[in-house]
């Protein structure tokens, strides 16, 4: 038990660290798609670092608050993975950050922060049916929440949840804040609309939300992870292979609006989760 | 430590924001430019964001009139510290051929503090890099980091 625990808080600490590498790595190839040079792969930290060195400037205590509340629960969610706990649980938690975040763009009287924070709940409307259908399937097969029971498969999840793993791909990218689904709190278009929830958040605190997405980036990847428990190599080339993928539809999707996201991931997404379901019932 | 790599970060990753004067968008072109390919500013940690809380640098182009110089003003104080300000363009840095004009107040610099002046007419994007760059030194020298 001590054993687990020093290693869920090594994880949650060395998660941070992975995910602005992970985002710095993303930069690079994006760069590289787009023929730019793209910079350096830590710049990441380097942004994080200079904001945190930012004077604070708030528009009222709920934002620094819901920061600070975002934050807590990315960590937590990593944590609770990493400790092989309750997949539900972390779900629950991660939806906890997710309000927050709305909560905090809905705490200023900001249009652009008003129009981002209702945008992020729609994400958040959308993503969140699927995740939820994901870690119900992964039930059916391993006939437990916990995340212990996936690691005594001895075949991966892949091959009995194929389709549930592309509807993971849709909240990963919507999660990850991909095209086409970057209408909230987009990487690339600074100056547009499609960063509304971050509009208000400057200085320490925009520089907490994003090791919050950071940490919600490895929290991601982990579940992707959990589709391929039998060998380390194979689940690092899941992983990998899956995030190339996500940055490769960034490039080449266009930005979609939030109708067409609701009605084509809501629809693909429940299509997808009741075939694979009922595969299962068949087996 | 953690100071000394805050202060490094902050010469790693200027953020810049670009504001508009009234120019007659040939400055404002040729800003846009450095972020395209062949320039390619994020090679630098430089990114254009739309937003004066989260900018760094402010690029400004054109010239100063009545009306806009709130404006200015108003972006300017909305940046959190430290941050340094770039006039950009004959007009940025006087008012250029407008400045005997009844309407034109000016260079930038008769509104808010100017560090560095590009000049040109427009000004050339390799100008406008060396700019932000120059004012990573000035930014240095606020800090304390060189005289």
């Amino acid at each position: 038990m001590v054993g687990k625990l020093i290693f869920a808080l090594v994880a949650t600490a060395l998660a941070p660290f992975l995910g602005g590498l992970i985002s710095g790595v993303d930069r690079r190839i994006t760069a590289w798609l787009q023929s730019r040079y793209g910079p350096p792969v830590l710049q990441p930290f380097y942004d994080v670092l200079k904001l945190l060195g930012k004077k604070p400037m708030t528009v009222n205590l709920w934002q620094v608050l819901c920061a600070y509340v975002y934050l807590a629960a990315a960590v937590v969610s990593v944590f609770l993975f990493y400790l092989q706990t309750d997949l539900m649980l972390i779900f629950f938690t991660l939806t906890i950050g997710a309000v927050f975040l709305v909560m905090g763009a809905l705490a200023s009287p900001s249009p652009y922060s008003q129009i981002g924070g209702q945008r992020e709940l729609l994400q958040v409307l959308t993503y969140e049916p699927l995740l939820i259908l994901v870690f119900v399937s992964i039930a059916m097969v391993t006939g437990s929440f916990k995340i212990s029971a996936v690691f005594e498969l001895d075949k991966p999840l892949l091959f009995s949840l194929p389709l549930m793993f592309v509807v993971l791909g849709y909240a990963l990218t919507i999660k990850l804040r991909k095209s086409p689904f970057d209408i909230s709190a987009c990487h690339h278009a600074h100056q547009e609309l499609v960063r509304g929830v971050l509009t208000e958040y400057s200085g320490p605190y925009l520089a907490i939300l994003e090791v919050a997405h950071w940490c919600e980036v490895v929290l991601m990847l982990s579940i992707c992870a959990l589709f391929w428990t039998t060998s380390v190599w194979g689940m690092l080339i899941l992983v990998g292979a899956t995030y190339f993928l996500e940055i490769i539809i960034d490039n080449v999707m266009a930005r979609m609006t939030w109708k067409w996201m609701l009605r084509s991931v809501l629809s693909v997404g429940l299509a997808l989760s009741v075939l694979n379901m009922l595969w299962l019932y068949a087996e | 430590m953690l100071k000394n790599a805050i202060n490094a970060s902050r010469l790693k990753s200027p953020w810049v924001i670009h504001f508009d004067c009234g120019s007659c968008n040939g400055c404002d072109i040729e800003t846009l430019a450095c972020l395209t390919p062949i320039y390619d500013i994020e090679r630098f940690g430089i990114i254009n964001v739309g937003n004066p809380k989260h900018a760094d640098v402010l690029l400004v182009t054109g010239t100063v009139n009545h009306r806009n110089k709130h404006v200015l003003k108003n972006l300017y104080d909305q940046m959190p510290d430290p941050k340094a300000v770039i006039a950009i363009g004959a007009c940025g840095l006087t008012g250029g051929v407008f400045r005997e004009a009844y309407n034109v107040v000016g260079g930038v610099d008769k509104v808010i503090p100017v560090d560095v002046y590009v000049p040109g007419c427009p000004a050339r994007p390799e100008a406008i890099i060396d700019g932000v760059v120059e004012a990573l030194e000035r930014v240095k020298v606020k800090l304390g980091l060189a005289s």
